[in-house]
């Protein structure tokens, strides 16, 4: 296990995992620089989303290092690794139905996080001004009183990313932000990502390598749990064996 | 609290859903029924509490706990070994072996008061005990299950086996807690006889005036970021974890809150109705609280107290007449609840009567804006 300090803004070292044997991520090692937007692409069970799962904590590593900023996330819990400025973004939208458009983007504002701080929060101008910054972001401005529940798909996919926006996270982790959404919910998003990817680096897993192509700074294949390549959008295209497990022929 | 402040904790619709209740309770029900019947209801504002505290376990947070009873009881005993003490004088036990001591105790061949019963001879320290030693007692068991990420179902049955625990150490250690008979034969407090029909009354009114203070804890609870919060941890556990926050916090404080509420049902109870038993703390009473909430509607504070008052209002009337027939009815109600109006009878409320209401309140409030408009004309024509 590596001790020495990066000026990376992630350093992933050795990490392993191994669920009763069966190692789903082996020996993996990549560094995201800072205002990197990484891709992460590979075929099904390569491995991607268990790679987001270690770095935001929720799965634990069996072996090996993730630091951010020079601190290590394999020790600490899921909320502190949030504080610390990780933001993931699940696969499937992950909002709250019950509550409006509003209150998700409240409740992701990082301020009352305790229990005492969220019985005396009170919804100020601050709070106010930022949700309707970033509603407006993420086209929702006109449904901000809406039941997150009779939104679209690709709707609850950008209030998602909204909540995490709000949060303005140093890293933030996309699990497949288009999957699932018409062509211009496509096209939308990925005008949203390449305007909230300034100032942060960002982790993308994504299948649509038109899509990668359009926004990675540098592409990561993974295949069964290790990588397989390493480099630009072009590079990995041409890879012979990116190609052969992964691209098709 | 400013005025803004107060609206947005009490929005116009519930605020006049709290007057209509403190109305029924502090005016219509004494005035329209004796004091056995009030006396009666009483008893089951007592599992109100309770109902409420599981409004927001189980309604808002998504934590059913089918061990509520055993906080209702830890309340309930508190009080009862501090009115027990009381009773139990020298003067008043002379006969016995030991006086001095509860008869339940002298019956027991023990000779002195156990160590935890003597801190019971401060009023002060039994009302701080009421709540401080449930809300201990939840708070380790929140923090043991909920740290652990155990929830759901297996959290319910866990609360259950506390629940069944609880009954077999209170019957089975019959010298220190009066056994499956409970602790009965409560006389005075503070010398003043709490049997007579003026103590029902004053009890009757502080059980209330508690509700409401509990009730009004429950809305203050909701209508900050934290009531949002249990909403978004009981749909979306993971995605509030993942937005910073430490998620089984949130849910041991709810469930030491309502536990607390539980436990001052229970010192009520003891108070209304004379003594504590074991039968109040098991699995039944337990699970015949959650029925309370789910009747009422499990998302609606003020539907919980109804639910506990009809549901309580039929066991009597029905068991009165046809003893065994209660538990059955009990069970069906509770699967037609579960089956036909999931939110109870506050989202029986909210659907149909609601949006009648407002419809004539509008329709009113539309003639008589019509009125004046037509006066404002007939005026300026002379």
């Amino acid at each position: 296990m590596s001790s020495s300090n990066t000026d990376f803004v992630l350093a992933v070292e050795g990490l392993t995992v191994s669920f009763d044997g069966f190692k789903a991520v082996n020996d993996l090692s990549f560094y995201v620089d800072k205002n990197e937007i990484r891709v992460i692409v590979g075929p099904n069970g390569a491995g991607k989303t268990t790679v987001l799962d270690l770095i935001c904590g929720r799965t634990k590593s069996t072996e090996g290092s993730i630091k951010f900023r020079n601190r290590e996330l394999t020790k600490m819990k899921e909320h502190q690794i949030v504080r610390a400025g990780v933001g993931r973004k699940f696969q499937t939208p992950s909002i709250y139905g019950d509550l409006s458009v509003f209150e998700n983007l409240e409740i992701s504002f990082p301020r009352g996080r305790s229990v005492f701080g969220a019985l005396v929060f009170k919804r100020d101008a601050e709070v106010l001004n930022r949700v309707d910054e970033v509603a407006d972001m993420i086209f929702l401005k006109d449904l901000l009183h809406t039941r997150a529940d009779l939104l679209s798909h690709g709707q609850k996919q950008w209030l998602e990313i909204g909540m995490l926006l709000i949060q303005d996270p140093e890293l933030l982790m996309l699990d497949e932000p288009v999957a699932g959404m018409s062509v211009a919910e496509r096209r939308k998003t990925a005008e949203l990502l390449r305007r909230i990817t300034k100032d942060r680096s960002v982790i993308v897993i994504e299948h649509d390598m038109q899509f990668v192509a359009e926004i990675a700074d540098k592409v990561t294949v993974l295949h069964q749990g290790k990588i397989l390549a390493e480099g630009t959008a072009e590079d990995v295209k041409k890879d012979e064996k990116v190609i052969e497990v992964y691209l098709g022929h | 609290m400013s005025y803004a402040g107060f609206k947005t904790l009490f929005p116009k619709s519930d605020l006049i859903g709290f007057a209509v209740l403190a109305f029924i309770l502090v005016v219509v029900l004494p005035l329209g029924v004796d004091i056995f019947r009030l006396n009666l209801i009483g008893k089951y504002l007592t599992y109100a509490f309770v109902a409420v505290g599981l409004v927001l376990c189980w309604g808002s947070g998504g934590i059913l706990s089918l061990g509520q009873g055993v906080f209702f009881g830890v309340g309930g005993y508190a009080m009862a070994m501090f009115l027990k003490l009381e009773a139990s004088s020298p003067e008043n036990t002379a006969i016995q072996s030991t006086p001095g001591i509860p008869d339940f105790m002298d019956w027991n061949q023990i000779t002195e008061l156990p160590w935890f019963w003597q801190p019971f001879h401060s009023l002060t320290f039994t009302v701080l005990a009421i709540i401080i030693v449930p809300s201990i007692f939840a708070y380790i068991i929140g923090v043991a299950m909920f740290k652990r990420r155990v929830g759901g179902v297996y959290f319910a049955i866990i609360t259950q086996a506390v629940a069944a625990i609880m009954t077999i150490l209170v019957i089975g250690q019959q010298g220190y807690t009066g056994g499956v008979n409970g602790i009965t034969d409560l006389r005075t407090l503070h010398g003043w006889d709490i049997r007579t029909d003026e103590a029902k009354y004053v009890f009757y009114f502080l059980c209330v005036f508690l509700l409401f203070v509990c009730l009004a804890v429950a809305q203050f609870v909701r209508k900050s970021k934290l009531g949002r919060l249990l909403v978004a941890m009981r749909e979306m556990e993971d995605r509030v974890r993942f937005s910073g926050y430490d998620v089984s916090n949130f849910k041991i404080f709810v469930f030491c809150l309502g536990s607390a509420f539980a436990a001052i049902g229970g010192a009520m109870f003891t108070l209304q109705v004379g003594f504590m038993s074991p039968t109040l703390v098991g699995i039944v009473p337990s699970i015949e609280m959650v029925i309370f909430c789910a009747v009422g509607g499990r998302l609606s504070i003020l539907g919980a107290v109804y639910g506990a008052l009809v549901v309580n209002w039929a066991k009597t009337t029905l068991s009165e007449s046809f003893p065994e027939l209660w538990l059955f009815a009990m069970g069906a109600l509770f699967i037609a609840v579960v089956m036909a109006f999931p939110n109870g009878l506050a989202g029986l409320y909210s659907k149909y009567c609601e949006p009648f209401i407002k419809k004539k309140y509008n329709s009113i409030r539309a003639n008589r804006k019509g009125d004046v408009v037509a006066k404002g004309a007939t005026h300026e024509q002379q």
